[in-house]
């Protein structure tokens, strides 16, 4: 019974929705690149660099724009990078990807070690951190005041991700060339589109998500930086794009999904299971949650097959 | 044109991209150390020069590379028939908990031991690599992300079987109880920790080389990785290959954790998966894909990788700066088009001096 009281509590639903920010902004980026046809592994990486970024540029600047700057401006260095490698010199994604998460962890210990003498966290820098928001009227609603109000800057700026995103992809040429592109390169080449510039802008919008989901760890979730903090989030988000059929909806969803499986992790540890069981549970969960998709989407093709042969 | 000049050429063009980076990337090391030390030439020299001053560092160079020839040929096998999963890491993992499981609990004579201890990892390994392939093959799932994840369910698995079944209780950290004598690898080196487990995994090199080349199953892998559709035209069973590929690269994982724990330690100390798998990628495409180069490439970053502590320890500057070079160093062999161009002129001058000859 305990457990069931905690899931519904305001409290975990508050969690819930703090807990899924970072990979909503993640999953997101990883659907822009998807859909223009490109695996970004690399999301990780770019995380991790614009969280200690973030951090520093904060503690540097002064103020929370510098920190702003410096996160998105590093999500966006690395993003290029990532672009020039796979798209001009025809390196392998997933390689490129590798690469720059490999990178990303010895960088940011480095940097970490050589701006704060320390190797573990940040806490001796004064950074700064997106605040809070309380929103006027929703906040004095009883129940629904106490989970929708009160969340990060961020977490709201995710939120209206979604539906820009929505209308980038679905509304505007730019995504009806991204999605064309994704869905046939050679087709979309023939009939003039620059194949390498679509994509590349589409690897960039994806850094700057990712790296708005990056700061939202260092800056938000937490207020310092440390090390190896985002901790698979990446690969998460990449899944979360990949079961949410990548679409902004679906990443949505799925960000949702997998951050409901990572709270509830927190609250069965009251049932003395052992705790290794209950981390499995979101990893574990995203892999049964793809299969179903794609045990759907393969029966889906086998009766589109019947009905053609059969017409 | 003959298929044997442009052999010639590709090999040549291989190598000097190869010497290119390794050259780029001491250029890298020397250039990062002198931006952040106040004593340069102290840590360039422990890093270049260090892990040669003595035996038991040459050792630990050798004892590095061991577990990285296990990853890196899994990596091999994986990316050869054009998958992407990255399940090395888990199967690595498992492999290690396999080995732990038989080395503590069943009694076994010396010299049989150890043998059944790392088969039973590398049996581990390979079901645990099966699972993002079987996936695949059945439904197309995603091969990349189920793997990653599936990474994350076999560390906190194997942690479990540590905390909950074979715990030093006195320990305040967690690891497990001590092997029997009779499972540990013997040192084959004096002074120095090398044991058995590298000379399996030169062997293990030597075997997978002796498969992807001179073997039918070979070619047929090697054909599936290069151009799948044509292979499936050619009538090959595709998804079968890229199935067994994936078992025989979680089978090498497993046996390769196996390994490193009977070799090195006396019980099981890791608190998370070691990134083995991950550093295998890096070994794999420095070897160009070719088992028999990856024992070279392995002891190349295992030199990095030593030479890293040892600077760290006598100097300001990090070992991370490492991984940062290794990340540089990825980057670099993964871009088909360095150099492209300096082949695509060497392959047409050939062709045109051989059509002048035949003329």
């Amino acid at each position: 019974m305990s457990v069931l009281q905690n899931i519904l509590s305001t409290e975990f639903i508050y969690m819930w929705i703090r807990v899924a920010t970072p990979i909503l902004l993640a999953a997101l980026g990883a659907m822009v690149c998807s859909k223009a046809g490109v695996v970004n592994l690399g999301l990780e990486g770019i995380m991790l660099i614009s969280s200690l970024f973030g951090v520093l540029c904060s503690a540097v600047g002064g103020n929370l724009f510098w920190g702003f700057v410096g996160g998105v401006g590093s999500a966006l260095v690395v993003s290029v990078i990532f672009a020039y490698f796979h798209l001009v010199l025809n390196a392998n994604a997933t390689l490129c990807g590798t690469a720059i998460n490999t990178a990303a962890t010895g960088l940011t210990i480095f940097v970490l070690q050589l701006a704060t003498g320390e190797k573990g966290n940040s806490s001796s820098l004064h950074s700064f951190s997106f605040p809070n928001v309380e929103i006027p009227l929703i906040r004095d609603i009883p129940i629904l005041g106490d989970i929708l109000s009160g969340h990060n800057t961020l977490t709201y700026l995710a939120l209206l991700m979604v539906l820009v995103c929505y209308l980038l992809m679905y509304k505007t040429p730019l995504g009806l060339r991204m999605r064309v592109v994704g869905e046939n390169p050679h087709a979309a080449s023939s009939v003039g589109q620059n194949v390498v510039k679509i994509r590349f802008i589409a690897i960039v919008l994806c850094g700057v998500l990712t790296g708005l989901g990056g700061m939202y760890l260092s800056m938000g979730y937490m207020d310092m930086f440390v090390r190896d903090m985002v901790a698979g989030r990446g690969f998460i988000a990449l899944a979360a794009c990949s079961m949410g059929q990548a679409t902004p909806i679906g990443a949505l969803v799925s960000s949702l999904v997998f951050a409901f499986f990572d709270g509830l992790s927190n609250v069965l540890q009251v049932l003395q299971l052992p705790s290794q069981f209950v981390q499995m549970l979101p990893y574990v969960a995203t892999i049964v949650g793809l299969t179903i998709f794609s045990i759907q989407k393969s029966i889906r093709a086998k009766q589109k097959m019947n009905k053609i042969k059969a017409g | 044109m003959k298929i044997n000049s442009q052999k010639k050429i590709n090999l040549l063009v291989d190598c000097v991209k190869m010497l290119m980076i390794v050259a780029i990337a001491c250029a890298l090391v020397s250039l990062i150390v002198f931006a952040v030390s106040d004593d340069p030439l102290n840590a360039i020299y422990n890093f270049f020069v260090g892990p040669f001053t003595t035996l038991r560092r040459v050792g630990n160079i050798v004892e590095a590379a061991s577990p990285l020839m296990f990853t890196a040929l899994a990596v091999v096998i994986i990316f050869g028939a054009g998958q992407f999963s990255m399940i090395a890491e888990g199967s690595f993992f498992i492999g290690t908990a396999g080995a732990m499981v038989v080395a503590i609990t069943i009694g076994m004579p010396a010299g049989l031991h150890p043998i059944v201890a790392i088969l039973f990892g590398g049996i581990l390994g390979s079901i645990v690599a099966l699972i993002p392939a079987l996936l695949k093959m059945k439904w197309n799932v995603s091969e990349l992300v189920v793997s990653l994840m599936l990474n994350y369910v076999v560390q906190f698995f194997v942690i479990y079987l540590v905390t909950y079944f074979f715990r030093e209780m006195e320990s305040s950290s967690l690891c497990s109880v001590l092997f029997q004598d009779t499972a540990t690898l013997t040192t084959i080196l004096e002074g120095t920790r090398i044991h058995t487990g590298v000379l399996l995994g030169v062997a293990a090199c030597i075997v997978m080389w002796f498969l992807m080349y001179r073997t039918s199953f070979g070619t047929s892998l090697r054909i599936t990785g290069d151009n799948a559709l044509f292979a499936k035209y050619a009538g090959l069973k595709v998804s079968g290959i890229m199935v067994a590929a994936q078992a025989i690269a979680g089978f090498l994982a497993g046996i390769g954790g196996g390994a490193e724990l009977l070799g090195m330690y006396t019980r099981f100390k890791w608190t998370a998966t070691p990134g083995y798998g991950w550093t295998g990628i890096v070994v794999a495409l420095l070897a160009r894909r070719n088992p028999l180069m990856v024992p070279l490439s392995a002891a190349f970053i295992a030199y990095m990788n030593v030479g890293a502590d040892i600077m760290a320890r006598n100097s300001d500057v990090g070992r991370e700066m490492v991984d940062i070079i290794q990340g540089v160093m990825m980057l670099l062999i993964a871009a088909d088009a360095l150099l492209q161009g300096w082949r695509q002129r060497m392959i047409i001058k050939a062709a045109k001096a051989e059509e002048e000859v035949s003329v």
